[in-house]
């Protein structure tokens, strides 16, 4: 059984998985990080994302072995000293989600969204968040947290992007 | 899903030899398509060997050429400030292949050697005249595409990069299918000195094709009204519950304009 040794929210792990083992099991079920979900399971939806090596992907659909010596980040390690994450003080303070399942996702798909882009308007967010899907809130106020959530994370308000 | 044995190779020519040994091997780029479909048990290789560690990634320009390497992501070639200004149809067709998260991991040789009869990337290719550097020869775009899922690379043979070469004018455009995001129709048009040619990928029953009546018109004049009248005969087309043949027929003639007025704009 290949022993998998990674970084997870900035602790280093290492646990023997069956080569099978998904990034999400490993997370779910070794790590007890049970704040990642698995939606769909066919990487649509993206209540999976989690960020490897800085980049948003879908747990469900990468392997652990394939994390060896990677650094990643789950939904539990974006708060710091008790305080939340931005973008998570966002999606509460505009109501970003209904039942929640596909929160951990959004949060973790929005964070990415603003480090690579910056400070969004809401088409670019919209456009964006096509890997996230929601089945409550019709994704209004979603959208309105992210913008919020990069304003707060930039310290910016949203650059109208040219329109392609 | 089924147990396998994961390697992971060093080197290509490491991958070249695990290909010759391993039992039932596969090669793992991405995974993106790979792994879905594992899950699904309609594969089910006892070998995967990933090539993340081989040395494939990065992008360069080579003369007249832009070279990707096959573990190049498709957010790696969208970002890419060398394909932004030298091929900028290309960049945004890698923009626009699944979503953000799709894109971190998948990866151009990975599509082009899976030749899903939707992706993007065989019409890229099949337009703008690639060719596709494997670890032991160089094969055209023309003569890689071998059908629906099918390609000329050899069992033991690994993808290494696509060299693109640069052309005046280009444009993708694609019809998605709203909850795949894979291409219902795509077409690719690309036009170098006089040459014109029309890649179309989603609809043709085995793959991408090239369309050849729209060449010759565009051959004429280079705009979307000379594609008037020319037609796309739908019964080398897909049908299925999204789009019938005659639809995407009618998609094809649409989409090209569009492409094509992309193209000069």
């Amino acid at each position: 059984m290949p022993t998998v040794t990674l970084t997870v929210n900035g602790r280093s792990v290492t646990a023997d998985v069956d080569a099978r083992t998904l990034l999400v099991q490993m997370l779910r079920e070794n790590l007890h990080l049970t704040g990642t979900h698995v939606g769909c399971d066919t990487s649509q939806c993206g209540a999976c994302v989690v960020h490897v090596d800085g980049k948003a992907v879908k747990s469900c659909t990468t392997f652990a072995v394939q994390c060896q010596g990677a650094e990643v980040v789950t939904i539990e390690g974006l708060a710091q000293d008790g305080k939340l994450h931005p973008m998570q003080e966002a999606f509460r303070e505009h109501h970003g989600l209904q039942c929640g399942f596909c929160t951990p996702g959004m949060i973790m798909a929005a964070v990415d969204i603003v480090n690579r882009k910056g400070a969004v308007d809401e088409a670019t967010i919209r456009e964006e968040l096509e890997g996230n899907i929601c089945r409550c809130t019709g994704y209004h106020n979603i959208v309105k947290a992210v913008e919020a959530g990069a304003q707060a994370m930039t310290g910016k308000a949203p650059a109208r992007q040219a329109a392609e | 899903m089924y147990p396998f044995k994961y390697q992971k190779a060093a080197t290509v020519r490491g991958a070249v030899s695990l290909l010759g040994k391993a039992e039932d091997p596969k090669l793992l780029a991405g995974g993106h398509t790979l792994i879905p479909t594992m899950k699904q048990r309609l594969a089910s290789p006892k070998t995967l060997i990933d090539l993340s560690g081989a040395g494939l990634s990065g992008i360069e320009q080579k003369g007249r050429n832009i070279v990707i390497g096959a573990m190049t992501t498709h957010a790696e070639v969208a970002a890419s400030a060398i394909v932004q200004q030298a091929i900028p149809a290309l960049a945004r067709l890698a923009a626009h292949i699944g979503d953000p998260h799709v894109r971190h991991r998948g990866t151009i040789g990975g599509s082009v050697a899976n030749n899903d009869p939707a992706a993007d990337y065989p019409a890229a290719l099949m337009a703008l005249g690639a060719t596709v550097h494997t670890s032991k020869r160089k094969i055209p775009a023309e003569e890689f595409f071998a059908g629906m899922f099918a390609t000329a690379l050899d069992e033991d043979e690994v993808i290494t990069k696509i060299a693109f070469p640069v052309p005046a004018k280009a444009a993708y455009v694609k019809f998605p299918n709203p909850a795949s995001r894979y291409a219902i129709v795509g077409v690719f048009v690309a036009k170098k000195g006089s040459q014109v040619k029309v890649a179309v990928t989603g609809a043709g029953s085995g793959g991408v094709f090239r369309h050849t009546a729209m060449e010759e018109a565009l051959a004429k004049r280079f705009n979307p009204k000379s594609l008037e009248g020319v037609a796309t005969p739908a019964a080398d087309l897909n049908g299925d519950i999204h789009a019938s043949a005659d639809y995407r027929a009618h998609l094809v003639g649409v989409i090209a304009k569009r492409a094509v007025a992309a193209a000069i704009a």
